[in-house]
């Protein structure tokens, strides 16, 4: 049997996600002995198949289709559905993406199986593979069993390490009957600017209530370009119109987990930390010394964000 | 004996929390300090049904409980106490009363409009010399015709500034003492009156307490609320009801002390630990709890008693003599919990600490209220 | 029209998590609301039936006190709700939850024109059965939408993907799943409150709706739960500026190798 990766792809680009379910899924193959396959969809891709291989996958299949070239969940699903019932794969991984969100449970409703969304880790003892999912936004983690024949799950991003390594790296077509979508896109609308996305980045510089207004976030700004950093708020800064819900960190907003979190003017309630508390390294700036921000971070700079934060872009700018 | 709420008393439990903590709470700060009268919230709050709680649906209240009416004016104090009295004198001094004793077409105008948040009410009582002892009133109602005239000054009048109409208590024969007293419902536009003086006060800061003044206020002669000589059991009756909406006023503000210096007790490290490992902490907030939970008993039950059509002025009395000093401690200790913090403005314990002070002394002192369960006690 | 809102009760989202002795997550004195995601669910469904007329029905798995959940919804304006309580569903999984909507909304509650629900539960945050519903009703679906439109029979939804937004349209019947900034969602008022005591509120058992308990059983199972380890407070900086953010720098390249 197999462990099956669903390639996430966006315009031709494959996401980091991927290369981090990949790897992930190459550790737990060699752990429970089965091979490594990756199904990646779209028009125009079968290109791709190649990065797919230096993560050490036995076989990429490839749906090359033109009906497929924009991602839609119910005609991505059918083609999942139709590979997974030929493959009968012990188990699907894909991201815990905007795509992957949708895409995985409608196919777990396609194929009838059980799906762990969001895992933090997953290992295979036992001859059984056990899933770790953060439940009540981070405050406890739940450890979950999948009955099989199929068990599915979707990966956090950031969390799982990507590591190359040798597979066969076939490469095989897969030709499904295609389902047309009930659905059209008429029209996307990308973040403009060259910052990372949210969710993916590793480093992020995000500000709350004690910026000010709106225009403190500026400053934010100023970090983050320096610090090749994406930009995140806390929920207040939302809730007072400063920033777009799409910034939100949080229980309501994203669940992040970057290398390096940098909150200036947060106060650390235990919403926001819900979203960034499994960030490898926090560093909290804020006016006030009880702020909760520095019961959590690593580096607690107790001081004047307007100070700081200039003083900090001019050094970051000193080294580069 | 039941200690459960109903379905009603939880969805206006959720509801009304929901809203303080949404609405209310990120503006508190701001309307205590600037002096702000809510105008925004108090909007919100007549779209919802809040500022006419028990009064019936077909003069456009909510027709709900006191029970109800309680657990909301808690709920709003909890997170502003100023938009709390605010709330309560217009259900409680306002509405209350003209429903009490209304005529149908007062209930229709009147009542209507202020239940439903059109309108803003006040109930202009307190006098320079009758505060306490609400019988020796000056202000003046004369009839002329088909117009009574109004003259006099009333002080301490919350909703003052902004109210539309004054439920007032006023002399209409002072050889009779407090059986020449008279309640009318007064038409704010009326010319011959205007607001006086505004107080600068200590606590509740958002809501507005003024003079009014009527100087030959001529209002029609059917706005007579009840009979003529029969005004000071009208100023009893509603201030009876009153003590429910300052008692649930307090519960809110000592509720806001307890839970905000229960949680900095739990953050805050002194000698290695949180300072809620102390036992000298521990006795505090388990006191505060206890009377909080006492008082709100006490409360409810007022409250079940007016729903009931039972007599609840002993336990009115019982329930906002309680719940007064129980927020007024509550604050003092809070601000002791949280030490130097707590005196200054960055925590909001000061401000509950202000705004406690005035629930022993409006709508009847706490001694007033010892005086009102005495004389039940004794009889 | 017929409109549909799929609901969950979780937790408060202040509550406290603590593991009981049964290493479960106890619902010990918590306090319990409706899911935020779905209530702007709930206040889609009343706003589109405010504006196209027609029905709001809001449906639930749960148990008993799921009710107050369903009567909330009433209060905020929804027609009538639906709860499926069962003891073959105490901690059902999203599959199980997922196979009793969909049973309900093809037979007993069939000829809906739209279905709104929360893009996930504050709770355990699976975010499955919008997706998986869609797919057992065979519905077009728009997951994490923050726009929404309805005219001529047809749906214009915006949806949150990474990195940016993309507008749909979407042939009815469809499935629609909410995110924070659809809607404001408004509060029940007083009169709601009281009007919702009387609307009615049906209770099915599986067995009304032709389900057995081998259908409905869960396929993934909790094994444990655990408290995730607490985050310790590091190091306080503390100084002239110029000196903190040397040292902030420094420790950020040598000690924590980030930059």
């Amino acid at each position: 049997m197999s462990i099956v990766v669903c390639a996430e792809q966006r315009d031709g680009s494959l996401r980091k996600i991927t290369f981090e379910a990949l790897s992930e899924g190459k550790r737990l193959a060699e752990a429970s002995g089965e091979t490594l396959k990756a199904l990646l969809i779209g028009s125009g891709i079968a290109g791709l198949a190649d990065e797919l291989k230096k993560y050490g996958v036995d076989e990429v299949a490839v749906v090359d289709n033109e009906a497929l070239a924009a991602y839609a969940a119910d005609s991505y699903a059918a083609v999942l559905g139709a590979y997974i019932a030929q493959e009968n794969p012990a188990l699907v991984l894909f991201g815990h993406s905007a795509v992957g969100k949708e895409l995985a449970p409608r196919t777990a409703a396609k194929v009838d199986c059980g799906l762990v969304s969001d895992c933090i880790a997953i290992s295979f003892a036992d001859g059984d593979y056990l899933f770790s999912h953060p439940v009540y936004a981070g405050k406890a983690i739940g450890k979950y069993k999948v009955a099989g024949p199929v068990r599915m799950a979707t990966l956090r991003p950031n969390v799982f390490a990507v590591a190359e390594s040798e597979g066969a790296g076939a490469v095989v077509d897969f030709a499904p009957e295609i389902t047309a979508s009930k659905v059209t896109i008429t029209g996307a609308e990308m973040a403009s600017g060259d910052r990372p996305e949210l969710t993916e980045a590793d480093i992020i510089c995000s500000g709350g209530r004690g910026l000010g207004g709106p225009e403190g976030f500026a400053l934010i700004e100023g970090l983050a370009d320096a610090l090749g950093a994406a930009v995140g708020s806390s929920r207040a800064a939302v809730d007072a119109g400063w920033r777009e819900h799409a910034a939100q960190v949080g229980q309501t907003g994203k669940v992040v987990s970057p290398n390096l979190y940098v909150a200036s003017g947060i106060s650390g309630a235990i919403q926001h930390l819900a979203g960034m508390g499994s960030s490898k390294y926090i560093v909290g700036i804020n006016k006030d010394g009880e702020a909760n921000i520095f019961n959590v971070a690593d580096y607690g700079v107790e001081g004047d964000l307007n100070k700081v934060i200039p003083a900090l872009i001019e050094k970051l700018k000193e080294l580069q | 004996m039941e200690f459960v709420y109903s379905d009603e008393e939880r969805m206006m439990l959720q509801m009304s929390k929901g809203f303080a903590e949404k609405e209310v709470k990120p503006i508190a700060k701001e309307v205590d300090k600037e002096h702000k009268y809510p105008a925004e919230n108090v909007k919100k709050m007549g779209e919802l049904g809040l500022m006419g709680v028990s009064v019936p649906v077909e003069y456009e209240g909510s027709g709900m409980s006191n029970i109800c009416y309680a657990i909301a004016i808690e709920e709003i104090s909890r997170q502003c106490a100023s938009t709390g009295v605010i709330m309560s004198v217009n259900n409680s001094l306002a509405c209350d009363p003209v429903k009490i004793f209304g005529t149908e077409e007062q209930k229709l105008k009147y009542l209507a409009d202020m239940a439903s948040g059109r309108k803003l009410g006040c109930l202009g009582l307190t006098e320079p010399n009758a505060g306490s002892d609400a019988a020796n009133l000056q202000t003046t109602a004369v009839l002329d015709g088909d117009e009574w005239v109004i003259n006099g000054r009333k002080i301490f009048i919350t909703n003052g500034n902004e109210a539309d109409y004054c439920v007032l208590i006023a002399a209409t024969d002072k050889s009779q003492g407090h059986r020449g007293i008279s309640a009318f419902i007064v038409d704010l536009d009326n010319p011959g009156f205007s607001v006086g003086t505004l107080e600068d006060k200590l606590g509740i800061r958002g809501s507005s307490t003024a003079e009014l003044v009527f100087e030959d206020c001529r209002i029609p002669k059917e706005n007579l609320l009840g009979e003529v000589g029969k005004g000071f059991k009208v100023a009893l009756t509603t201030l009876d009801g009153g003590r429910i909406g300052i008692a649930s006023q307090a519960l809110g503000i000592a509720r806001a002390a307890i839970e905000d210096a229960t949680a900095y007790a739990k953050e805050r490290v002194q000698f290695g630990k949180p300072i809620a490992k102390l036992q000298a902490i521990q006795w505090m907030l388990a006191d505060l709890s206890t009377h909080y939970e006492a008082a709100r008993l006490l409360t409810h039950r007022a409250a079940y008693l007016k729903d009931q059509g039972q007599p609840f002025g002993k336990e009115a009395a019982m329930a906002k003599l309680m719940a007064a000093e129980t927020a007024m401690k509550a604050a003092t200790q809070g601000i002791q919990i949280l030490g130097g913090y707590g005196y200054t403005t960055d925590y909001p314990l000061e401000r509950y600490f202000r705004d406690a002070k005035i629930t022993e002394i409006y709508e009847g002192t706490s001694e007033v209220m010892r005086l009102v369960i005495a004389t039940n006690v004794l009889k | 029209m017929k409109i549909v809102a799929c609901i969950k009760q979780t937790f408060d989202t202040e509550a406290k998590i603590v593991i009981g002795g049964d290493g479960q997550i106890s619902d010990e004195g918590v306090n319990l609301i409706v899911n935020p995601y779905d209530e702007f669910a709930v206040e889609e469904a009343i706003r589109t039936k405010e504006k196209d007329g027609g029905e709001v029905v809001v449906v639930t798995v749960g148990g008993d006190k799921a009710q107050e959940a369903l009567r909330y919804c009433l209060a905020m304006g929804a027609d009538r709700a639906v709860l499926i309580n069962d003891p073959a569903l105490v901690g059902a999984d999203s599959g199980a939850v997922s196979v009793a909507l969909a049973k309900l909304l093809s037979e007993k509650e069939a000829g809906f024109d739209i279905i709104f629900a929360g893009k996930e539960a504050v709770d355990y945050g699976a975010a499955q059965v919008p997706s998986r519903l869609a797919e057992k009703l065979d519905l077009a679906q728009a997951n994490v939408v923050t726009a929404f439109e309805l005219s001529d029979g047809k749906a214009t939804a915006t949806r949150e993907i990474d990195g940016g937004s993309e507008t749909l349209e979407l042939a009815l019947p469809a499935l629609i799943s909410a995110q924070k900034g659809l809607n404001e969602v408004r509060y029940p008022s007083l009169p709601g409150i009281m009007k919702a005591k009387r609307k009615p509120l049906e209770v099915l058992a599986l067995a009304d709706l032709g389900l057995s308990a081998d259908d409905v059983a869960s396929k993934i199972e909790l094994v444990s739960a655990e408290l995730p380890p607490a985050r310790k407070a590091g190091q306080r900086l503390t100084g002239e500026v110029d000196e903190v953010v040397a040292k902030l720098v420094q420790l950020l390249q040598e000690e924590a190798k980030v930059i």
